[in-house]
Parts: structure tokens; C-alpha cells; sequence
């Protein structure tokens, strides 16, 4: 015959806590990005007069085929994949590492590298550069899957 | 063969010597060189080439029109941008006012843009080895030096 301690319902109940507490966590995040990244899009959504951006919009952004760029990049899972969290490749089979805030936290926090390569890719792929709220968008999709 | 790679060989360890105090320095925040900024600008896509397969007239006209590089937008900040091109110029395979035996035959108004279209280049891989570059997915380009030299970004094309 098994007596439950006082010591055991406090163990439960502080694991259920616990467990409590990343759930609400989980729940009211739904970016996996770090403070850094939540930072960068806090500063796009300043600029662009918005609260926060669509994820689902930059998913269609990044998954979508564009015109009006180079023949070679209709799209920006040309390098990057369908799949933003697997490592892409470049048009010369150098690897890329994951866009995927997830399975690469170290993405999008140098604001210098960021804008270099928001102005070559999105001239590359749409033919001119995003608008912030279109930079907005796909950083919010990247960080939240 | 042994000439070239001779060559080659003094041009990465001259090039490693210029490099070596800098990337230890890097770590005092001392502004990079122009060795080591094209290093890390131009390895993002591919392997950094070395300056010494191409003359100066293809470094410059490649440097020149970055937003349309090869079918991709490569731009820089015009500082960044005109800081390799010294480094491309100074390094180039004629800095010497002379051409090396891979640069022969083409003429001087002619800027080769790619390495991999100089007739001696085309000659040392032959078309069958060209062909099984592109359709093998594990190597893509010929552009990709790597996949087939593994001391490519070492300068080192000899194995
Ligand atoms: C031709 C290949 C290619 C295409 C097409 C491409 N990218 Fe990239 N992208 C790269 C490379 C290479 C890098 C730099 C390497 C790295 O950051 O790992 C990069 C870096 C980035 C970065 C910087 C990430 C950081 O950590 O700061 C962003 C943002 C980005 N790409 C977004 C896009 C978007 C959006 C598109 C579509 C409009 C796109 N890319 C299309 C190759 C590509
Ligand atoms: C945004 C990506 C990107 C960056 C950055 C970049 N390149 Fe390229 N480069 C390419 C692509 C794509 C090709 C074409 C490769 C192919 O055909 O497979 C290429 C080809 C080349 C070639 C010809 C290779 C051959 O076939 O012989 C040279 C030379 C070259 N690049 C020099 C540079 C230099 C110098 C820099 C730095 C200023 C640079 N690249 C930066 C994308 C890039
Ligand atoms: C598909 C594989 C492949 C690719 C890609 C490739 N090479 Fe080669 N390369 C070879 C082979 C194999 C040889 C040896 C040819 C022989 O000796 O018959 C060679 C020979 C050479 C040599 C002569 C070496 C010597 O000691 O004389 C040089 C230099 C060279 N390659 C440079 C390059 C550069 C630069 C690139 C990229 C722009 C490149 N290669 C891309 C396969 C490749």
C-alpha cells in the first residue's frame, strides 16, 4: 500500500507548475525568436506604423515564385529551401545555413548584414528592394517556426 | 603545370602572410584589410578566387557591375566595394606588366569575366569533365573549384 507524502503533493505540484509555466510561455510567444530578433522587427514595426506583422503574408513571400527579378532567382527558396529550417545552398553549391530563427538563433541580429542582403536578395528575386512591412513579415515568419 | 602551380603557391602563402597578423589583430577591433575583406565578401556565394587567374581589366569590369553579377544582385557599399578592387587590381594575374601562360591568346581589349572560360582553362578540364560538372548535383558549376579541389580555397589546385 503506497501513502502519498506531503513532500510527493508538493513535488507534483511544483512540476505542475513548472510545466504550467512553459505552457503559458509556449502559448503567449509564438515567436522562437531571442530578445535580438524581437528587437530588430520591434524597430521594423516602429518604421512601418504597425503593432506587429502577418507571418502569414512573409510565408507567402518566402515560399512564393516573383517576376520582375532575375531569371535565374524567382524565389527566395532558390537558396533558401521550401524548408527554412534545413541548411539551403547557393547557385554555386556553397551551403547556407538555416533561416529559421529555430534551428539558427544567431540569424538576423547584425543589422548591417541584414540589410545587405535584404537589398541583394529581394533585388535579385523581385527586382527591387522590400518594403519594410515586407521585411516585417518574412523576419515574423522566419522567427516563428 | 609545376610553373603554374608554383605560382599559385607563392600567391596564397604571400597572401596568407598579408592575412595571419590580421586575423589576430581582428580580435582588437582593428579595422580589416583589404586582403581580408575580400575574403569574406567574396567567399558568401562561392570560394573567394584567387586574384592571380584573372588580369586587371576583368577584376575591374567585374567590380564595376556587382548589381548584375552573374545573374545575381553581389552589390557592396561603395567603400567595401572599391577597397577589393585595389586589393583584385594590386594582386591581379598582370600586376607585373606581364601576362602568365594562362592569360595568352587573349587579346588586351578583352575582359574575361570568368576563370573558368580563359582558353587554358577550358583546355586543362576538357569538355567531358565540364559536362559532368553541371549534371552532377553534388557539384552544380564549374564554378564550384571545391567540390573537385579540395585545397581550392588554399590556393592549392594541384591534387
Ligand atoms: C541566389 C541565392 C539566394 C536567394 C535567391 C535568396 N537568398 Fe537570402 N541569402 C543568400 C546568401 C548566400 C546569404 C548569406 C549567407 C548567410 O547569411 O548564411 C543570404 C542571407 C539572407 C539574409 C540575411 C540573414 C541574416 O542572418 O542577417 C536574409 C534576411 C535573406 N537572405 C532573405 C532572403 C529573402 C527574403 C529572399 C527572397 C526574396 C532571399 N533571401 C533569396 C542567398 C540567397
Ligand atoms: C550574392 C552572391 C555572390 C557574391 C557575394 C559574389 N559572387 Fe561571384 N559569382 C556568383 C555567382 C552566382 C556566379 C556564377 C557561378 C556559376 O555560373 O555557377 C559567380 C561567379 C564569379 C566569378 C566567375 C567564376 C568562374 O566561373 O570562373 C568570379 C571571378 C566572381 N564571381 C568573383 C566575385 C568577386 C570578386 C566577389 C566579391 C566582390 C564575388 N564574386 C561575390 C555570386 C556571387
Ligand atoms: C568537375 C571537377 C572540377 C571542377 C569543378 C574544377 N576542376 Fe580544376 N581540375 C579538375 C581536374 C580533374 C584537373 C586535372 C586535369 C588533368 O590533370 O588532366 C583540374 C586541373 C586544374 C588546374 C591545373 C592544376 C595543375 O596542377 O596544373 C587548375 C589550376 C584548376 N583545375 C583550377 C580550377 C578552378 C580555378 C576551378 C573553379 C573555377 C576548377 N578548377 C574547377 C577538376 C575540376
Amino acid at each position: 500500500m503506497i501513502r502519498k507524502t506531503r513532500s510527493q503533493d508538493a513535488l507534483l505540484l511544483s512540476v505542475a507548475l513548472v510545466a504550467g509555466f512553459f505552457a503559458l510561455i509556449a502559448a503567449f510567444s509564438p515567436a522562437n525568436a531571442g530578445p535580438k530578433q524581437d528587437a530588430v522587427i520591434a524597430k521594423l514595426a516602429a518604421e512601418a506604423g504597425v503593432a506587429s506583422f502577418s507571418a502569414k503574408n512573409g510565408e507567402a513571400f518566402f515560399q512564393g515564385t516573383h517576376t520582375g527579378g532575375k531569371p535565374e532567382t524567382t524565389s527566395c527558396t532558390t537558396c533558401h529551401t521550401k524548408n527554412p529550417r534545413a541548411m539551403g545552398k547557393t547557385r554555386v553549391g556553397k551551403p547556407i545555413e538555416p533561416m529559421a530563427v529555430s534551428a539558427n538563433p544567431t540569424r538576423f541580429i547584425d543589422p548591417e548584414k541584414l540589410a545587405k542582403w535584404f537589398r541583394r536578395n529581394c533585388n535579385s528575386v523581385v527586382g527591387r528592394e522590400c518594403t519594410t512591412t515586407e521585411k516585417g513579415e518574412i523576419l515574423t515568419y522566419l522567427s516563428s517556426i | 603545370m609545376t610553373q603554374f602551380r608554383k605560382i599559385i603557391t607563392s600567391l596564397t602563402i604571400g597572401s596568407l602572410i598579408l592575412v595571419a597578423p590580421v586575423m589576430a589583430a581582428s580580435q582588437t577591433l582593428v579595422p580589416k584589410t583589404a586582403a581580408e575583406l575580400t575574403a569574406t565578401e567574396c567567399s558568401a556565394c562561392h570560394m573567394a578566387y584567387q586574384s592571380g587567374f584573372l588580369p586587371i581589366r576583368s577584376w575591374k569590369a567585374i567590380m564595376a557591375d556587382l548589381p548584375n553579377h552573374f545573374g545575381e544582385d553581389a552589390s557592396l557599399s561603395e567603400a567595401a566595394r572599391a577597397e577589393i578592387e585595389s586589393y583584385l587590381v594590386a594582386t591581379a594575374a598582370d600586376r607585373n606588366g606581364r601576362d602568365p601562360r594562362w592569360l595568352r591568346k587573349i587579346p588586351q581589349d578583352v575582359a574575361p569575366l570568368r576563370i573558368s572560360e580563359l582558353p587554358w582553362f577550358r583546355n586543362e578540364h576538357g569538355s567531358r569533365r565540364l559536362a559532368q560538372a553541371k549534371a552532377n548535383p553534388n557539384i552544380g558549376s564549374i564554378s564550384n573549384c571545391a567540390a573537385c579541389h579540395k585545397g581550392a580555397e588554399r590556393g592549392n589546385y594541384g591534387d
